[in-house]
């Protein structure tokens, strides 16, 4: 098999380890271009239900993916068998799939040599949490939830990832990231109050599970007795991962080819697109930089082009959609990849503020299974959960049962009322670290809620 | 229904010989990235080096899961192929359990030091997660299998088949689709998976599997020509299964495309629909993935007992001691049965990922709650029930992962609505239906965490008046509180009306992991339903 220094299960693919890797399968390759992409990972989680450690896991891979190209014709093989003759058979299934690929009118070449930034996405203190360090970090939430004789479960994932890209023109690309999350859900044993806290970052030492547990039992207390509502437009005061729930949804349709293809919100009716127009508040603004210490991402694309700051909604006008290669160069625009990362800039009131400001309203910790209804208005359909109270005159009240919505970030943006200064939060719903997403607290009013569940 | 195991054993062994495999010359085979078949005896000599080391680091219990899995994806739109991909994945994940305490860990590098490495770093971790241990893992006795075989029921290798018959297929459906007036584009694809998954237990299993998927699938898009409006409609009348390549060609695509395109510009031109109840008279196609959603979440057991609530979240069928025998979820013609024998069903296998032969049970009898999903580690904690019964506590068989990375847990079989006494179709349903509408085809879906409040889209609407079809709809999705949408269920189809649908993706646990089901059912009714309209105007 594989020779062992490639991947020490302690360490990471070096810069050295992927440049040799890289080498190695480009001398095996005859096609007329190829690319090379490695994705050396190391993963550890621990979970844990009803105040004990459920089941956990280690796992190391490294994964070569080969792209032939022979004219207008490619193809990709993926493989994680780094012997010769499995990188070989790798190479030659690629290039016998491209030969037999129609040509494809919409091919790129491959890119030249470029140059990348150095992006702050890595953690030593994260690549090294080891499961007695997991362990620990659970105990700061489960001993202090049994004390409360409440039930505490939840999840911590901590990844290091190194990728690297080289092609037959002689580019190399580098970068590695890590990504820890911790979430945890404390309910009443008895199933009638739930209460959520969650974070994310790059430094799995910028999480404080103590202080995260105890955001959770509050809540869980707070929730006891929710009431029924009458389901119906309100003010919401969303918290930084309610909106981070909704707002990423909004990057997914960014996708220029569909607002020009007449398949998107940012379509403008009677053709093109929505670049330019307003198209939520004006204190909305979008944006993703690799290299933002809170929302790091990789500073390069799939293909290997630097990936650059991008600005998507500034002030509330669209001032990019995400164009692939191929489709800039037939529109005469220049690329701008979707990038693995999004911030929203936040506003100056704080939490309090921000409740203290509503006469009648809806507090919402989190948002849950949502899903697309019609793409012609970025519509979703979810719930809320784990925290959703009532305010009354200013001040919370009492906790209410769980809602329907069907709403659209679009609307939610246009109706805006006030904001908080953005957090990075932990806003995928499996609780694995995801896109470094980082929103502020909203309020917002006419929030559209259709229906009322008996779910805690 | 179903073939016995006893058959589809039969059955699976013929096509493992290539008795029943339609082959193709060999010139027009694309080889495989070398790997040594999963019969190799070094696998059985590594896996017993994997649970010699974790016994004698502490274990007791060990199993090592050795797999591969070859994955091929084809994605195309208008007259262009945009990727064309083949991938493999392989290793081994060692989970231990130490003084009642499960650890895990897994390596791509299949060699005996790495073996050994990876046992002991499992059994450090349980070591490590028994710092928070209350309640000691036990799990449910089973019997083992010494060596054993199975191979799902693809009669023609999807890795077989030349790679140009699909593309040509895919973009001569294509074709047939843009034919179609209005009709703008379309993307379609096919998917298939290999997997071939080695178990060795330390009570003595040792088993080999080879498992088949595959999915074709189109979306036509038409576009109204002044751009303020589209609509689409997928295939899912085409449903992923795991066969091989004959449920590519049995789904005839090109056939079906002019027809798929036709529905997606009809789209365009339908009424929307007015809010208010209706009867809901609801096509196999759409209602597999209300019953994955509202019966199947809700009756796994470790989601009853709290063990999701993080993520995938609790269950409304919960404690099992006030459900199991009293909580009646619908009428007295509903029959809900688990089970991973359905020949061509996704769940289909001969052994779990613990080495239980799945069984096959009713987890609703007569409308009531009957059992939960198990594996050795939950049968025990239903005992009670099972004793009630004068039954043995045993696993249903529901341990599964997505592949050698990652710890298996309990997933769901399929679980389906099994059909009704009266020979009726969806036509017959329709019929007798004075207003509602009928849903042909999953669309957006959305479910609470408890599997209380549901919303479900689909692809089809027609609006139902005096028992006939008059006419398209529009923005329809409906609401539903789970058991009130059970109980009003009063109309059921006969044998002859149950089809399987199914998904790749259902997503639960953390870190998330896929698991691939099917759902059998016939049409059925639900009197007075809540429909809301989803159109709202950028």
């Amino acid at each position: 098999m594989s020779p062992r220094t490639l991947f020490d299960p302690a360490g990471f693919l070096t810069k050295e380890d992927a440049q040799a890797l890289t080498k190695r399968v480009l001398a095996l390759a005859k096609a007329e271009q190829t690319r090379v992409t490695i994705l050396g990972s190391a993963r550890g989680n621990t979970r844990y239900a009803v105040n004990q450690i459920s089941s956990g896991g280690d796992n190391t891979n490294v994964t070569v993916s080969i792209r032939s190209t022979f004219g207008t014709k490619s193809a990709s093989t993926t493989t994680n068998k780094l012997d010769d003759v499995s990188l070989q058979a790798a190479v030659d299934l690629s290039e016998r799939l491209a030969k037999l690929a129609p040509d494809d009118p919409e091919a790129m070449p491959e890119l030249e040599p470029q140059t990348y930034d150095e992006s702050p996405g890595w953690s030593a203190i994260t690549a090294s949490l080891d499961p007695a360090g997991r362990a620990a970090a659970v105990r700061a939430v489960t001993e202090p939830s049994r004390a409360a004789k409440l039930a505490a479960t939840g999840y911590i994932e901590s990844d290091a990832q190194a990728h690297a890209i080289a092609n037959s023109k002689g580019l190399f690309a580098y970068g590695r990231q890590t990504g820890a999350a911790m979430t945890t859900t404390v309910r009443a044993p008895d199933g009638s109050s739930s209460g959520w806290a969650g974070a994310s970052h790059t430094d799995w030492s910028r999480i404080d599970p103590e202080a995260l547990g105890a955001r959770a039992i509050d809540k869980a207390r707070a929730s006891m007795n929710p009431v029924a509502i009458e389901p119906g437009r309100y003010t919401v005061v969303l918290e930084p991962t309610a909106v981070g729930n909704l707002v990423q949804l909004l990057a997914f349709a960014l996708n220029a080819r569909n607002a020009d293809e007449g398949r998107s919100f940012f379509t403008k009716q009677g053709g093109g697109n929505k670049i330019g127009l307003k198209v939520v508040d004006e204190r909305v603004t979008l944006v993703s930089d690799p290299l933002d210490p809170d929302a790091a991402a990789l500073p390069f694309t799939p293909e290997g082009a630097p990936a650059k700051k991008t600005t998507w909604i500034e002030n509330g006008v669209v001032r990019n959609l995400a164009y692939d290669r191929y489709w800039a160069q037939k529109q005469g625009k220049s690329a701008a990849p979707l990038i693995g990362s999004l911030k929203m800039l936040g506003g100056t009131s704080s939490m309090e503020e921000l409740i203290a400001s509503t006469q009648r309203g809806i507090l919402v910790t989190r948002f849950w299974y949502i899903r697309p209804v019609d793409p012609r208005t970025i519509l979703y359909t979810g719930l809320t959960r784990d925290g959703t109270f009532l305010i009354e005159d200013g001040k919370i009240t009492k906790a209410v049962k769980n809602l329907r919505y069907n709403e659209s970030p679009v609307f939610m943006l246009n109706n805006l009322d006030a904001m908080g200064p953005s957090v990075r939060v932990s806003a995928s719903e499996d609780g694995s670290p995801g896109f470094a997403i980082v929103v502020p607290p909203i309020k917002a009013h006419d929030f559209n809620f259709t229906s009322l569940s008996d779910a805690v | 229904m179903a073939q016995s195991r006893r058959e589809f054993i039969q059955l699976s062994s013929a096509a493992a010989l290539g008795l029943a495999a339609y082959r193709l010359p060999p010139q027009y085979r694309i080889a495989s990235p070398s790997a040594p078949p999963l019969s190799d005896p070094t696998f059985k000599e590594l896996a017993m080096r994997a649970l010699d080391a974790a016994k004698s680091a502490g274990a007791e219990y060990a199993d090592v899961r050795i797999s591969q899995n070859r994955n091929q994806a084809i994605q195309t739109r208008e007259h262009r192929v945009q990727s064309l991909s083949d991938s493999e994945t392989f290793g081994f994940g060692v989970r231990v359990l130490v003084k009642g305490a499960w650890g895990f860990a897994a390596s791509r590098d299949l060699v005996a030091d790495e073996m050994v490495r990876v046992a002991r770093q499992a059994v450090a971790q349980a070591q490590a997660n028994r710092a928070a241990l209350e309640r000691p893992v036990v799990l449910a006795p089973v019997t083992p299998t010494a060596s054993g075989t199975w191979r799902g029921p693809a009669e023609i290798d999807p890795f077989e088949v030349p790679i140009e018959e699909k593309v040509a297929l895919l973009l001569d459906a294509n074709a047939a689709a843009l034919k179609v007036a209005g009709a703008k584009f379309v993307n379609s694809g096919m998917f298939f998976l290999r997997e071939e998954k080695t178990l060795a237990t330390s009570d003595g299993t040792y088993v080999v599997q080879t498992i088949f998927r595959s999915q074709p699938q189109m979306t036509v898009t038409a576009v109204a020509p002044d751009f303020s409006d589209f609509q689409s409609r997928q295939s899912n009348d085409i449903q992923p299964m795991g066969r091989g390549y004959e449920h590519v060609r049995d789904a005839k695509l090109v056939e079906n495309a002019t027809r798929w395109a036709t529905e997606a510009v009809q789209k365009l031109g339908a009424k929307p629909v007015d809010v208010g109840r209706y009867d809901l008279v609801l096509h196999p196609t759409h209602l597999w993935l209300t019953i994955h959603e509202s019966i199947a979440h809700p009756t796994e057991l470790d989601r009853a007992m709290g063990y999701e609530a993080n993520y995938a979240g609790t269950s409304f069928v919960s404690p099992p001691q006030k459900m199991l025998g009293t909580f009646r979820y619908g009428p007295e013609i509903m029959n809900i049965q688990g089970d991973r024998t359905q020949v061509g069903s996704l769940s289909a296998c001969g052994w779990d990922d613990e080495g239980v032969v799945p069984d096959t049970f009713l987890i609703i009898k007569k409308g009531i709650v009957n059992d939960y999903q198990t594996t050795r580690e939950q049968a025990p904690w239903l005992d009670w029930w099972y004793k009630k019964q004068g039954k043995q506590t045993r696993s249903h068989g529901c341990s599964y992962a997505q592949s050698w990375e990652d710890i298996q847990f309990q997933r769901m079989p399929n679980v389906s609505l099994l059909p009704g006494e009266k020979e009726q179709s969806f036509e017959d349903l329709i019929a007798a239906t004075d207003k509602g509408i009928a849903i042909v085809g999953e669309g957006s879906f959305s479910i609470d965490q408890q599997r209380y409040n549901a919303q479900f889209g689909g692809q089809l609407f027609y609006e139902i008046k005096g028992g006939k079809v008059v006419g398209m709809l529009r923005d329809v999705a409906y609401q539903m509180r789970t058991p009130d949408f059970w109980n009003a269920m009063d109309m059921i189809g006969g044998k002859k009306s149950y089809q399987m649908g199914g998904a790749f993706n259902d997503g639960k646990g953390q870190p998330s992991q896929s698991n691939a089901v099917s759902h059998g059912c016939v049409p059925a009714r639900f009197k007075q339903i809540n429909v809301i309209n989803t159109g709202r105007k950028a």
